[in-house]
């Protein structure tokens, strides 16, 4: 299975659609256009860091509140490699794999991990920080299928015989 | 180790012995309710998709409610974008004027016990009233149902709800749930299944229940179930023969088999379990904005309103009809209150019709709308502006949800609604002088 290593952004439990988004920003054109104000009312600075490559660490209720697909959308825009947080809220966790980010859940690692430092993931397996293993739980082949396609829509083409 | 219900649903529709809650599972979907708001987008992915035909026209209800009759100019053109879609993919159950979907999707039989059921609204939730797993979905998804007719879905932790004992004269199963919602938080249940039982919950009637099932989404659940009990199973039975029998190809569960198949074993884990007496439950609102903002009515009583609403797919049934006009019976709203009520659909807009509800409650003053979503997805039929205040019996009092985000909007039972509009304030439905 896939594995990679990459840089942490630690952000803490609750962080809902309107901080990964806010609403004024949800009627520009593109996702590019949004994705500089990513997590503006929490870090404003934020987006501006992020790399392509790096992970985001956070604790439980990840994505809650509306059911916008920008969310999950300028979070994979920016780069992000996949978000590993305690929870997910639902519409979020699955407007994430349609949109083909990939989301781990981990209820442990948000509260040891350091911002910056890096951690490695094999996925359907376990995340590797400090030489220590956290469990995570295997993605069935249906969903690794949608995320590897980059989201259901590419899934579904593919599927059908056009891409 | 023993099932939840909701665990044997899914298990049973994928054919397996069992499933655990954090299974990433794919279940074979029975039946997915589009609505009017969302059918451009969802036509949109379909073809976006590449598909070319609907896996099952028999399993797909199409129903336009949001925006019927059109409030707005450019309306009609989701009527014209779902009626070509109709004729492209052969849909056969097409609700055109109704009533909202959520109501038609149980009243209309496409709903039986043990059913798996999505839908693009999030208070698709409501289906867990005859049994059923239902939840809401976005349109990308749903274009993918429509073509391959598979859904994956995460096993949900179910939290049990028990209630026993008898509920106190003015409590209605609003109160019940918004009670619920208030211990729980907005995000209490997210990810969970609810799973209701108890003495209480049996008597409740099918719309009732409905109620409750329907608020689930409102603590972040992802369902709500009821066990299906004989109640259940004459109401689906009779509503096979609704609207021309639309329902009538879907498989239809006895009282044994229910039984067998999706009661909870004994040995069932729940995440946890939260009893409580039906005796301690009071008429309560859910206080602006949120929904868990929850105070009795009698913390409130007093508050000066502008209007009152009596619908929505939350409570806009016969039930809940009769119970505002047996508030209102003789009685009159008050002179500056606009009291609207909106049918929950065509059939209980007929029946309310022949039982005489309908002349208590145009008799006291209400304003009768055709049977839709109405005011409560806040379109059409009473918008408010800043600094109005509106009891209402829907789901959602979220900022600007009924006009202006300075609209003040608390949510309650019939029963309570109907009494605040004699009044001119709130008042706990016990509360009204005998003549106003």
């Amino acid at each position: 299975m896939e594995q990679f290593t990459g840089r942490v952004w630690v952000l803490g439990d609750d962080i809902d659609t309107d901080i990964i988004i806010p609403t004024e920003y949800l009627a520009m054109k593109t996702i590019d256009d949004m994705k500089q104000y990513a997590f503006s009312p929490l870090r404003p600075e934020l987006a501006g860091q992020i790399q392509p490559g790096d992970i985001i660490v956070a604790g439980k209720n990840f994505g809650c509140g509306s059911s916008r697909e920008q969310a999950p959308e300028v979070v994979k825009a920016l780069g992000i490699r996949c978000v590993i947080a305690g929870s997910f809220a639902r519409i979020f966790f699955r407007n994430a794999i349609n949109n083909g980010l990939l989301l781990i859940e981990q209820p442990e690692l948000s509260g040891d991990v350091t911002e910056g430092d890096t951690i490695t993931v094999a996925v359907n397996q376990d995340v590797d920080y400090k030489g220590k293993k956290y469990p995570i739980a295997a993605l069935p082949d249906n969903l690794v299928e949608i995320i590897e396609a980059g989201g259901l829509v590419k899934a579904m083409r593919r599927r059908n015989g056009l891409d | 180790m023993g099932q939840t219900m909701v665990e044997k649903i899914l298990a049973r529709n994928m054919g397996v012995s069992a499933v655990k809650p954090g299974d990433i599972v794919t279940v074979n979907v029975d039946r997915v309710m589009l609505d009017d708001i969302m059918i451009p987008f969802i036509v949109d992915k379909f073809h976006e998709m590449g598909f070319k035909k609907v896996w099952d026209p028999d399993k797909v209800v199409l129903i336009y409610d949001h925006l019927v009759p059109a409030s707005q100019q450019d309306d009609t053109r989701h009527y014209r974008v779902g009626d070509a879609f109709v004729k492209e993919c052969g849909l056969i159950h097409v609700h055109r004027s109704d009533g909202i979907c959520h109501q038609l999707m149980t009243e209309a039989g496409y709903v039986k016990p043990g059913d798996v059921v999505l839908g693009t609204d999030s208070h698709t939730t409501t289906y867990g009233c005859v049994g059923a797993f239902s939840t809401g979905i976005g349109y990308t998804e749903m274009a993918s149902i429509l073509g391959t007719g598979t859904l994956w879905v995460k096993v949900p932790e179910t939290i049990r709800v028990v209630i026993d004992g008898k509920l106190p004269g003015g409590v209605m199963s609003k109160d019940v749930i918004l009670r619920l919602i208030g211990d729980l938080g907005a995000d209490g249940a997210t990810y969970r299944a609810l799973e209701f039982a108890g003495s209480t919950v049996e008597e409740m009637s099918v719309s009732s229940r409905m109620t409750m099932a329907n608020m689930a989404i409102e603590a972040g659940a992802k369902c709500a179930v009821f066990m299906p009990d004989e109640k259940t199973l004459k109401y689906c039975e009779e509503s096979e023969k609704n609207y021309g029998g639309n329902g009538s190809q879907t498989f239809a569960m006895s009282l044994e088999q229910a039984e067998r198949e999706l009661r909870a074993d004994e040995d069932a884990v729940y995440l946890r379990t939260i009893t409580y007496r039906a005796e301690d439950f009071q008429p309560v609102m859910a206080c602006p904005s949120q929904v868990d903002n929850i105070c009795s009515v009698s913390q409130l009583e007093g508050t000066a309103i502008d209007q009152v609403f009596i619908g929505s797919c939350t409570n806009g049934r016969l039930e809940d009809l009769k119970a505002a006009a047996s508030v209102l019976e003789g009685k009159k709203v008050a002179p500056f209150v606009k009291l609207i009520v909106t049918p929950a659909s065509r059939k209980v807009y007929e029946d309310a019709l022949d039982c005489g509800v309908l002349q208590t409650l145009i008799k006291a003053g209400a304003i009768i709308t055709h049977p839709g979503c109405g005011l409560c997805c806040g379109r059409t039929g009473g918008i408010l502006s800043d600094g109005e205040r509106v009891v209402a019996t829907n789901n959602r009092n979220f900022l600007g949800r009924m006009g202006t985000s300075k609209v003040e909007i608390y949510l309650a039972s019939p029963m309570t609604a109907a009494a605040c509009a004699v009044a001119g304030r709130i008042v706990p439905a016990g509360g009204l002088p005998h003549e106003v």
